[in-house]
């Protein structure tokens, strides 16, 4: 009710309630006997078009108890629940509580058999078929929409079935992952670098993996990327699980490896984010989603 | 009680006399009606028997180790004998109402209310409680005379016995009857051992309430004010519908009389105004009055009125079936029945006939497989190594059939298109599987501009080329 300021509204819908409800009442008694003209009581009394009467066909004694037990019934139902302005009910009932009972009702049931997953190891867990059956539907439900429904990721979300990490593959490091999230920064060098310049990075980049590339590019690259880029991605250029930066010497890529795309991403940086999970899923469920996350690139994954 | 709904009022009429208190809702009246035997209730009968043998055994029935007929809502399959229907099948289940609609019109175009009269659950739980009714407190004069009677051990008793029978019977159905939409030996042992579930049970003293409730107390009251079809079947009538009638010509002016007397010297039509037609009638009204809506086609009055016709030595079917036009026009029975044959019926026939064979031919083509493809709506295309551009699907393949079986799954469309990783698949008996797939294309082909193309996905079953299901989809290129 708070978007009402005053009280006043309270009492406005309590009253039109209540008057209704018993106005039906006090209407239904009415409208169960008439006073009729003594020589055509088999006649409702009405007269239309000068000459044309109703029989009276009345409707059983039980039928017009029912009207009344929806009264009764009205009553009841308001003085339990929540329909007269801001009354609680007596029951105390509410949307949320329900909600809130519904939940404490599943953890009760599924709980148990969750705990019972979160104790194994991990790596044991990610060869249980029933676990990962478990793994599977969590990650159909919430990280299928970027990772796609196979994991097989896509441009910007990482493939998670190629056993190539950005933060590492480590059964622990993946939890973290996915309770914390990850935020992966790269900075815009485009203004730092210029046009020629980011060119010249970018062919040295190429070349990494094995590219053809301008070899003359490629040299002025390399001095390029052993002031700034060293930094992050290192200085063998096969990136830093610490911070995110991706591995430059495999033909893995997470926004595409041609060259117009790889000047791009240098120019003006990327921004990766995956959000943490840890307020939406318990950390039983994320460990069953870890396993099976891990499984996707060590054995089999479940259904085949 | 029986009348129509206006009158013409008279000048006179109007305005005159002192005013008198008249109540809008009436009492209900208690109807008791009078056993009857004849040739019509022995139909009923066997009807009773058929639709009940019906209902009661067929939930016990088993097919392939399953129960043969079992509607299961939480698993969402339906069986029926060797057929297994999914939600998806649902087109079956308007085809069979339309079915049941269009042989009600055509059963009330022919003869009136044959559906209320033998097979209607209200008609068939009511004739069994009467019976339990009759068996305990006798026939109508008695049950009169009981109810009337003041407050006695006999009466407790019988009334008791009574009820105990009619809530075991109620009980019995609603059990039978939820049954049919939950496995019922399991169900039976779980009743057995009080340990049905919250929704089981509530149900079953649902459906036995309503059975109880229905046939023992509310009876007529049921057809009269509640039954919606009781009010639009004279739409369905017409002139050559066979209906339960009165002979007025023959049977008026009414009278009693001496068995053995010359009425007709004494001006008295066949009726001798016994008043069985009336003591029979479940619905307790006077046939004599002409047909009216309260009216369940039963024949009880027929019966009843044969039987005093015998015992007089009059000749039967001063009530009959027969139609107005007959009425009228005096026509006699073969000219009667060869209106049956008229454009009416003979439309609803030819519609029925035509829908029975289409889902006949539908059901007996039906391929037991189910295929829906689910395109990854947010990864739209990804490049893989090798310069192919891969989309990801997910395939439904629902086997509906009673056995497992193993299914080939191949994609065309766009030329040199594949799927990536393999293309067979096992789907569990009367199960689905969600199948995560990839096709791949070949990029580097330049007539593949970014875009969209329509692709469609096959399954086949490896045992039965003849099991396949194909589905469209799209594969976008960018």
């Amino acid at each position: 009710m708070s978007q009402f300021s005053s009280s006043f509204w309270d009492f406005y819908i309590s009253i039109i309630v209540l008057v209704s409800v018993i106005a039906c009442g006090v209407f239904l008694k009415m409208q169960s006997v008439r006073k009729v003209a003594g020589d055509s009581t088999e006649t409702t009394g009405h007269t239309w078009d000068e000459d044309l009467g109703e029989y009276n066909n009345p409707l059983p004694r039980w039928w017009m108890w029912l009207f009344y037990i929806t009264i009764v019934f009205a009553l009841v139902y308001l003085a339990l629940y929540p329909g007269l302005g801001s009354w609680k009910g007596l029951l105390g009932w509410s949307e949320v509580g329900q909600l809130k009972q519904e939940e404490a009702r599943a953890d009760a049931l599924y709980g148990p058999i969750f705990d019972k997953y979160a104790k194994e190891d991990l790596v044991a867990l990610a060869k249980d078929p029933r676990a990962l059956a478990i793994g599977q539907k969590l990650f159909l439900n919430n990280c299928a929409q970027c990772h796609a429904s196979d994991g097989g990721g896509s441009r910007g979300f990482p493939n998670l079935t190629d056993n190539d990490w950005l933060y590492g593959g480590e059964p622990k490091t993946i939890e973290q992952t996915i309770t914390n999230g990850r935020n992966g920064v790269m900075p815009p060098w485009g203004p730092v670098l210029g046009a020629e310049g980011v060119k010249d990075a970018a062919a040295y980049v190429i070349s990494l993996s094995g590219g053809a590339a301008d070899s003359i590019r490629v040299a002025r690259g390399r001095e390029i990327f052993a002031k700034n880029c060293f930094a992050c991605h290192g200085a063998d250029a096969k990136g830093n699980h610490a911070i995110g930066a991706p591995n430059l010497t495999d033909k893995t890529w997470l926004y595409g490896g041609g060259e117009p795309t790889i000047i791009e991403t240098i120019t003006k940086g990327r921004q990766g984010h995956m959000p943490a999970w840890k307020g939406t899923l318990s950390p039983a469920k994320i460990h069953l989603l870890a396993a099976y996350v891990y499984s996707l690139s060590h054995g089999a994954p479940p259904g085949q | 009680m029986a009348q129509p709904s206006l009158k013409v009022i008279t000048k006179e009429q109007q305005g005159s006399g002192e005013s008198v208190e008249q109540a809008l809702y009436e009492v209900r009246r208690k109807i008791y009606p009078r056993a009857v035997r004849g040739w019509f209730a022995a139909w009923r009968w066997a009807l009773v028997w058929a639709t009940q043998l019906l209902f009661y055994g067929g939930a016990w029935l088993t097919w392939n180790g399953r129960q043969a007929v079992l509607f299961e809502i939480a698993q969402r399959k339906f069986y029926i004998f060797g057929l297994v229907f999914w939600p998806q099948d649902i087109i079956y289940l308007t085809v069979l109402l339309v079915i049941a609609a269009l042989s009600l019109f055509l059963f009330t175009a022919i003869a009136g209310r044959l559906w209320c009269g033998y097979a209607c659950p209200q008609t068939v739980y009511t004739e069994i409680f009467l019976w339990v009714e009759k068996l305990i407190e006798g026939d109508r004069a008695k049950r009169i005379r009981l109810d009337r009677s003041g407050l006695s051990l006999e009466k407790f008793l019988r009334k008791g016995a009574k009820h105990a029978v009619w809530i075991a019977l109620a009980l019995w159905t609603g059990f039978t009857f939820v049954g049919y939409f939950t496995p019922i030996r399991a169900l039976w042992h779980d009743v057995w051992s009080a340990s049905t579930g919250p929704w089981a049970t509530f149900w079953i003293l649902f459906y036995g309430f309503a059975t109880y409730g229905n046939a023992g107390w509310m009876r007529e009251q049921v057809c009269k004010y509640m039954c919606p079809y009781a009010r639009f079947q004279s739409a369905m009538f017409d002139r050559d519908t066979l209906i339960i009638t009165y002979d007025p010509e023959r049977g008026e002016p009414r009278g009693p009389r001496a068995r053995n007397i010359d009425y007709r010297a004494k001006g008295l039509g066949d009726c001798v105004d016994c008043g069985v037609c009336v003591q029979v009638c479940p619905t307790g009204i006077d046939i004599r009055n002409g047909l009216q809506y309260e009216c369940i086609g039963c024949a009880a009055c027929i019966d009843g009125c044969n039987q005093v016709m015998d015992k007089m030595g009059y000749s039967r079917g001063l009530i009959r079936y027969s139609t107005e036009h007959a009425m009228e026009n005096k026509l006699g029975r073969a000219e009667m029945f060869r209106r049956v044959f008229r454009p009416r019926s003979l439309i609803y026939i030819a519609i029925l006939v035509g829908i029975v064979v289409a889902a006949g031919v539908s059901l007996a083509l039906r391929v037991p497989l189910k295929l829906d493809v689910i395109r990854d709506r947010a990864a739209i295309a990804r490049e893989v190594a090798g310069g192919e551009i891969e989309n990801v699907y997910r395939l439904q393949i629902i086997n509906t059939t009673e056995k497992a079986r193993r299914f080939e799954i191949s994609v065309s469309g766009l030329h040199d298109i594949h799927l990536a990783g393999p293309a067979e698949v096992e789907v569990g008996a009367a199960s689905s599987l969600v199948e995560p797939l990839k096709a791949r294309v070949h990029a580097e082909r330049e007539h593949l501009t970014p875009g969209t193309y329509r692709i469609e996905f096959e399954v086949r079953a490896l045992d039965d080329k003849r099991v396949k299901a194909e589905e469209k989809s799209v594969f976008i290129v960018r």
